[in-house]
């Protein structure tokens, strides 16, 4: 190779380089939307029906880009710069963090859409194999000798934190009672006894757990694919995929006597989508979702829709009745919960160490 | 199985050894450690190897082909080429530079250079890939600056190309210092002394002497530049057709339960690496052939 050639190459390849790093310019609008593991199957159809609602009310295109991954990662991306213009991940103290730690958006994000921002709901249900072989009907059942439980790392994924939170409540509510306002919630003596029992039930339940995923996905595979564990704590939504993808004759959702209600929040980044001049349509986007369409897909992608009206009664019809708690009843709100148990030295940490 | 004893047979061959009567071990202590890591070897590479194909091909040709219709999957592979075609020249010129100044030059804080070069061989990939979150995310050293500046590194493909030049650094350097070393100078005193320029020294003198080394860095350097997953992973951001190389489409693809798809995108990245292990044998071959030439 002669010195021409040489240089002329090293041109092209910066030439590639600079082209690479301004790929998605143009005229059609792009937006990105960073969420958690489970809502893959869920955006790709909002996605398209939220492309053709925008063409028909603007004329112009609009492409949505994904990025999934374990609800903590993804915060940590997008507060270490990835330029989402919308999030929607599992639950809100992971945008409260962007919103603190950052300032990519106000601190009452939460107030801006309905529904505490969450337009769809969920909660955690035990995924077994079929026919139930080691008989879990409820949470104590988790502790019978030899049963392994899967669920992800409630230090990345937000369906693990509700995981974690939703055992951590059932033993609250077996022993201080359903309702927060009554008497046993006032007693500090009994919340303190009930706060030992909850412990020391978590801590004999995550004894048994074999492998910790990072993201939701993660723990799927390894019960569904690998065969991993007699029980997977999941989500919801997360279960009936499993089963819907991966065949009725190998699994079945069991749905304990109490569990949470979790609502994984959506919002506008406010910061990255007026960098990228997106406000609008990102706005529109989250907007979409509260819409008949969105909670319609909702419904169909196992997600229980706030509006249920929109959806299709089949739909709904394969949501089981289940007893739910919030997490402002039993923990004072996700920022409480997270300090107390998820953060550096919490709970989780130290039960974890044990 | 075949292919492996040809391989090592044509490696012996080119390189000339034959076991001495007197060094020889008995036939069965032979026998048993062949089999041993033949079966090894079998076990461990040959049949992930196989499993990667027979699942991709699963589905039939018309599943497998439509694995690569998927416009993700095509952003993917252009990604991943696009990253190996900057990364793998890039370190060609560092890889050649460091090497000369290493093998030809005496100078202070030479060891620490050796070992600043080796670096990246030591470190885990994810830390690698975290290295450059700290420096130049949001919240890094450097990330506010580049954000007033509107240069977007992490999450883009300049950090996933940043990324892969440091995990990949040291296979052109690594490859050419001990042959360099070895050479010595006098050649290219004696090139200096008849009146070559240096940059005409280096490139009749210094190149040819070491180029089958050179191009089997280069090899191995391409096949890492591809494979890489870890340090990439953590610069990525994942965002689909934009972020995504072709290892991390194909977890996506797995985690999305479309095994067929993931293990298509899989075994053409398997392809990829046979055909650079063939080619790094090729070199081998040459470059044995040209040390016994002398």
């Amino acid at each position: 190779m002669d010195r021409r050639k040489f240089v002329l190459c090293g041109v092209m390849w910066v030439a590639a380089f600079l082209l690479a790093g301004r790929a998605a310019a143009g005229d059609d609008v792009t937006l990105l939307n960073v969420s958690y593991d489970p809502t893959r199957e869920f955006y790709v159809d909002f996605n398209k029906a939220f492309a053709e609602h925008w063409k028909a009310r603007t004329g112009r295109n609009v492409t949505i880009r994904q990025s999934h991954g374990g609800a903590g990662r993804q915060a940590r991306a997008v507060i270490d710069g990835l330029e989402a213009d919308v999030v929607t991940l599992a639950l809100a103290y992971d945008i409260d963090v962007m919103a603190e730690k950052a300032r990519l958006l106000p601190r009452d994000w939460q107030t801006r859409l309905p529904h505490n921002s969450a337009p769809y709901t969920s909660t955690i249900v035990f995924l077994v194999r079929k026919g139930n072989p080691r008989g879990i009907r409820d949470w104590p059942d988790l502790l019978k000798p030899d049963i392994e439980i899967i669920t992800p790392n409630p230090k990345t994924s937000g369906g693990a934190r509700w995981n974690y939170l939703a055992a951590w409540g059932y033993v609250m509510r077996r022993e201080l009672g359903d309702d927060s306002k009554s008497g046993g919630w006032q007693d500090a003596a009994r919340v303190k006894a009930a706060e030992e029992k909850a412990r020391a039930f978590v801590t004999a339940l995550f004894k048994k757990v074999p492998v910790l995923d990072s993201g939701a996905r993660g723990s799927t595979t390894t019960f569904v694919q690998r065969g991993i564990g007699d029980v997977f704590l999941s989500w919801e939504n997360e279960a009936f995929l499993a089963i819907n993808e991966l065949g009725p004759e190998k699994f079945e959702i069991v749905v304990p006597s109490v569990s949470i209600l979790a609502e994984p929040p959506v919002a506008l980044v406010e910061k990255y989508a007026d960098k990228h001049g997106t406000r609008e349509v990102a706005q529109a986007f989250l907007e979409f979702l509260y819409s008949p369409t969105g909670q319609r897909l909702a419904a169909k992608h196992f997600y229980r829709p706030v509006e249920p009206k929109h959806a299709d009664p089949t739909d709904l019809r394969r949501f089981p009745e289940v007893k739910l708690f919030t997490i402002d009843e039993v923990f004072g709100g996700w920022g409480k919960a997270q300090r107390a148990h998820f953060d550096d030295g919490g709970i989780f940490d130290q039960i974890y160490r044990q | 199985m075949s292919a492996i004893t040809t391989i090592s047979a044509q490696r012996s061959a080119a390189i000339g050894h034959k076991p001495s009567a007197a060094t020889a071990e008995p036939a069965w202590t032979r026998r048993l450690l062949i089999s041993i890591s033949l079966g090894f070897l079998g076990l461990f590479l040959l049949a992930p190897l196989l499993v990667v194909f027979a699942e991709a091909l699963r589905g039939g040709v018309r599943a497998y082909v439509a694995a690569f219709a998927d416009p993700d999957a095509r952003a993917a592979i252009r990604l991943t080429l696009l990253v190996a075609g900057i990364s793998v020249p890039v370190n060609l010129v560092f890889g050649v530079m460091a090497a000369w100044a290493i093998a030809k030059f005496e100078f202070r804080g030479k060891s620490v250079l050796v070992t600043l070069i080796d670096l990246p061989f030591a470190i885990s990939p994810v830390v690698s890939g975290l290295v450059f979150v700290l420096l130049f995310g949001m919240q890094g050293w450097l990330g506010p600056w580049l954000a007033a500046h509107d240069i977007r590194l992490i999450f883009a493909v300049p950090g996933i190309v940043l990324a892969t030049v440091f995990v990949t650094f040291p296979f052109v350097a690594r490859e050419l210092i001990p042959l360099m070393q070895e050479q010595g100078t006098e050649d290219e005193e004696a090139a200096l002394s008849l009146g070559a320029g240096g940059w005409q020294t280096f490139r009749r003198v210094t190149l040819p002497n070491v180029k089958w080394a050179l191009l089997y860095g280069v090899i191995l350097c391409n096949a890492r530049a591809m494979g890489e997953f870890g340090a990439v992973s953590v610069v990525s951001g994942h965002v689909r057709g934009l972020t995504n190389t072709m290892p991390l489409h194909v977890e996506i693809l797995y985690n999305e339960y479309n095994f067929v798809a993931a293990f298509a995108v899989a075994s053409l990245l398997a392809l990829l690496a046979l055909i650079t292990l063939a080619a790094k044998q090729l070199v081998l071959i040459r470059e044995q052939a040209a040390v016994r030439k002398g």
